[in-house]
């Protein structure tokens, strides 16, 4: 679930959180076979669901785009009703329900009131559009149209359009290069039918799980389980992701934009999520790119010389390999230049790694500020979701701040150096100052 | 413009605020040199947010140094006598805290979040650069470079945003809604440190600010905090603000703007008034506005998605938008792109039908009814965010309104009826205070360069 991914910056005081222990997840199977996580938070009457599945889009096949259509048509119309009687329902009583998919899963939130008589509305009327999707044709062509336009606004965007050429280059004919909301030949290629058996294939328990953190008792939780997938046939577990390969050498493409800035990601896959290396990732990335304002990537490219807004680097742990991405946008003129600052920097941490001051402050920051990212129901449901989907431990919020500070300097050496190679990292620059050098470098 | 990468322009604008109507007690105290400090119990996690509001933001500018508040708040991160440049970060990031900062049309604010007993450090570091900013000449050339990339991030390459800020420049004539937050390209090019100084002088005092925590924290002890940080600090003598009332608008007005896209975009806006522009018996029109962006863009039941993107698919997408909350006139925003088949003219053609239909017939019982329950359940999922608590409360306190404000919302919205929602749309709704903008795309050939910068004024530097 790239959403929950984690820019967070935070930290302090081991000691004070210590004393704070992380929130109890409680998990158990329905009858049916389905995965529930649970936290029980009392303060607020409300609750957050959500059931995710391994449907997102990597299991699109050839046709791009596929799972992000199929959940976008979702709450368009179900058993006995069609969009207009879902909106009313839901909103009627307040609840908020949406859907949305990654790479990895494919989900739907639902935030309700703790109230019966609107609790119950709400879980009714989203079992239905989990369960009985009516995918009708009217609601199939406006929204693979509404589609088709999104599409075509993202060329809009050097920026995005430099998102999407990276991941093709780091991942070639992988499941994982195409985007989740697909392409405009592979849209317009799409029929109805596709949703359908999308559907009926991937929308099943055993390859369901659901999430409840909220005011309900784990009876109630339980219940709401149940009420939410009793209806889905059992199915069978989505069949793994193809392993990924690593790029061969390093490539750089320059792909010219009238815009005013050029937008670069650099960067290659790297880690699965579990991986024991990616405490190590993570606090080293912490101090390459990850930290804000303290991070080396952001010190060089935007305190020292003024050349970019945003400048970052970042893990993406996915089922498979996700991706170690860094990036910037900047003045045309001076891509050249803040690309080969953004290089140096990652070459010279990799020759060198962190400084034991540094290494401490980040460490200081993670372990010390790791409360702040699920200090709210909303967060904490994302999390919950995240542990659940990628099969983490359930303490893994207690775990995750001992292993960071468990983390020394030869580690994050050893783990950059592991699984980072700039010989075979893919870049791409998009904007004005994209210019092929003619050097032979391009493509 | 926050000072990194979220953008609460459009959320303070475009989604209607919404309070508690059974929130947890709210403390106040004022101290001897003027700060207003406002405390609000949150006991769910052991952390805390803390705000610092100053009654400054792009309206209190004038033509010519448009941008010098927000570029002032990238200056607070450059250090102060005490602190070197970067020092703020690096101290609450030790912490594990976040720190960053937002400017809007109405304020300037910095805010912590961070583990509670760490809080002091959060007061002792703001307080040092209330009164006490370095701005040197170095660190801001550089910076200067800084906030013009983040203005190329934002607007110069979105052909969307491009055409907010046109259209913002053409519905307002002498109002001062009518500049960007980032401010002109060439505004920021000219501005110096000594436009800085002065801005920083006149504004950020402790009796031009409100200081709010929200979190895990004992009031009493905020309060002792306060006092002992920013209670040294001397206060300014805060001028009065001039009125540059908005002239009349005396007709519509209509714009073009052409840039490299892929789809056409529309955006219109009608003058309208705020909670703080009306007498106390006419307050209710800014609620009855409220309810009525809930009718047209409350969630999927709302008629702009059920009409014009469901029913008739005029419409890929289409919004509309109020905020009773801002401190002066402000406008009701409609803004949308066609579906496929339909241009802008269908679209236009049709939002202006859903106003005419409110002005004909009163809402349904039904409708009226949802938008209230909405309203009622929001006011408790935003208790779920300290930070979104913390902000409502230094927005209302920044724009004069006081936070009190937030504990009447759920009320008054439910007083709202059909015949009120009617009244607001016939008389504030109308053409003659109508500003359409319309995106035409140019085409954005493959492989082509952009055009060369066009002289002084440009976007382009050096």
């Amino acid at each position: 679930m790239s959403v929950k991914a984690c820019f967070a910056l935070f930290v302090g005081l081991v000691l004070a959180f210590d004393v704070w222990a992380g929130p109890k997840i409680q998990s158990w199977r329905t009858e049916n076979g389905v995965k529930v996580y649970y936290v029980h938070t009392p303060e607020l009457p409300l609750v957050d669901v959500q059931v995710v599945f391994a449907a997102g889009s990597a299991w699109d096949g050839d046709r791009f785009g596929l799972a992000h259509l199929t959940s976008a048509l979702l709450d368009t119309g179900a058993g006995r009703w069609d969009a207009d009687a879902i909106a009313q329902r839901l909103e009627n009583v307040g609840a908020q329900l949406s859907t949305g998919v990654s790479r990895d899963s494919a989900w739907l939130d639902l935030r309700s009131l703790t109230a019966a008589d609107k609790l119950d509305v709400a879980l009714e009327t989203a079992a239905e559009i989990l369960a009985h999707p009516r995918f009708a044709r009217a609601d199939f062509e406006r929204e693979r149209k509404r589609l088709l336009l999104a599409l075509k606004q993202r060329e809009e965007s050097p920026g995005q359009l430099a998102a999407m050429r990276f991941y093709q280059m780091i991942y070639g004919d992988h499941p994982y290069a195409h985007p989740s909301e697909g392409e405009i030949d592979t849209v317009k290629a799409m029929r109805r039918q596709d949703l359908e058996d999308f559907h009926r294939r991937y929308y099943v328990a055993r390859n369901a799980l659901v999430v409840v953190v909220g005011a309900v008792s784990r009876t109630e939780a339980d219940r709401i389980a149940r009420r939410l997938t009793d209806a889905l046939p059992q199915g069978e577990p989505a069949a793994p992701i193809p392993p990924v390969p690593a790029p061969q050498h390093a490539r750089t493409e320059r792909k010219p934009f009238p815009s005013a800035q050029t937008h670069i990601y650099t960067g290659m896959p790297v880690i699965r999520r579990g991986d024991p290396d990616y405490y190590a990732l993570y606090v080293g990335n912490h101090i390459l790119g990850g930290g804000g304002f303290t991070s080396r990537i952001v010190k060089e490219v935007r305190e020292k010389r003024g050349l970019s807004y945003s400048a970052y680097s970042y893990f993406v742990p996915l089922k498979e390999k996700g991706p170690f991405v860094a990036g910037l946008q900047t003045r045309n003129d001076a891509a050249e230049s803040a690309l080969e600052v953004l290089r140096r920097t990652i070459d010279r941490y990799l020759a060198e790694g962190p400084t034991e001051t540094e290494l401490e402050a980040a460490k200081k920051n993670i372990t010390g500020g790791f409360v702040l990212r699920y200090d709210s129901n909303a967060k904490l449901a994302d999390y919950v979701a995240m542990i659940g989907f990628y099969g983490l431990p359930l303490d893994y919020l207690d775990r995750f701040p001992r292993e960071v500070a468990r983390v020394d300097r030869t580690a994050v050496v050893e783990a950059f150096r592991r699984h980072l190679d700039p010989d075979r990292f893919q870049t791409v620059l998009v904007g004005g100052g994209a210019v092929s050098r003619g050097d032979g470098e391009k493509q | 413009m926050i000072r990194r990468f979220l953008c609460f322009l459009w959320l303070v604008l475009l989604l209607p605020l919404a309070a508690c109507a059974t929130a947890p007690k709210v403390h106040e105290y004022r101290l001897d040199n003027g700060l207003k400090v406002v405390v609000k119990e949150d006991h769910r996690a052991p952390v805390a947010v803390s705000q610092v509001w100053y009654k400054v933001g792009s309206s209190y500018e004038h033509d010519g140094i448009t941008g010098i508040s927000h570029m002032l708040e990238h200056m607070m991160f450059k250090g102060t006598e005490k602190h070197g440049p970067g020092e703020f970060s690096r101290i609450i990031a030790e912490l594990g805290g976040r720190e960053n900062a937002f400017t809007g049309t109405d304020y300037t604010a910095y805010f912590e979040t961070l583990e509670k007993s760490r809080l002091p450090v959060a007061f002792e570091l703001e307080a040092d650069r209330m009164r006490h900013l370095k701005l040197d000449e170095k660190e801001f050339a550089k910076e200067k470079q800084v906030v013009l990339e983040e203005r190329r991030m934002r607007t110069d390459d979105q052909p969307r945003a491009k055409t907010y800020e046109h259209f913002m420049a053409v519905a307002f004539t002498n109002g001062p809604y009518r500049n960007p937050v980032i401010g002109w390209p060439a505004d920021i090019e000219a501005l110096t440190v000594a436009d800085l100084r002065q801005w920083y002088r006149q504004w950020y005092a402790p009796n031009n600010a409100t200081l709010v925590v929200v979190g895990d924290v004992d009031p009493e002890r905020i309060l002792t905090w306060a006092k002992k940080w920013f209670g040294p600090l001397e206060p300014s003598e805060i001028p009065p603000l001039k009125p540059r009332t908005e002239v009349e608008q005396r007709g519509e007005r209509r714009l073009t703007v052409k840039v490299p896209a892929k789809l056409p975009y529309l955006l219109m806006g009608y003058k309208v008034p705020v909670l703080a522009s009306l007498p106390e018996d006419r307050q209710w029109e800014a609620y009855a506005l409220t309810v009525l962006a809930g009718v047209l863009d409350g969630g999927e039941s709302a008629r702009l998605a059920t009409h014009l993107v469901r029913g008739r698919q005029i419409a890929a997408a289409a919004g509309a938008g109020y905020d009773l909350y801002d401190r002066l006139p402000t406008l009701f925003l409609f803004n949308g792109t066609p579906a496929q088949g339909h241009d802008l003219d269908e679209l236009e053609q049709a939002l202006r039908q859903e106003v005419k239909r409110l002005q004909e017939e009163p809402v349904s019982a039904g409708e009226l009814e949802r938008v209230k329950t909405q309203v009622t359940a929001e006011a408790v999922y935003e208790r779920d965010s300290m930070f979104y608590q913390a902000m409502q409360i230094g927005l209302l306190e920044t724009n004069g309104l006081g936070w009190r404000r937030l504990d009447e919302y759920v009320d008054r919205i439910q007083q709202i009826t059909a015949a009120q929602v009617q009244e607001v749309a016939r008389k504030y709704l109308t053409a003659d205070h109508l500003t359409v903008a319309r995106l035409q795309p140019l085409p954005i050939k493959a492989g082509q360069r952009p055009p060369a910068p066009a002289g002084l004024g440009g976007n382009h530097v050096r």
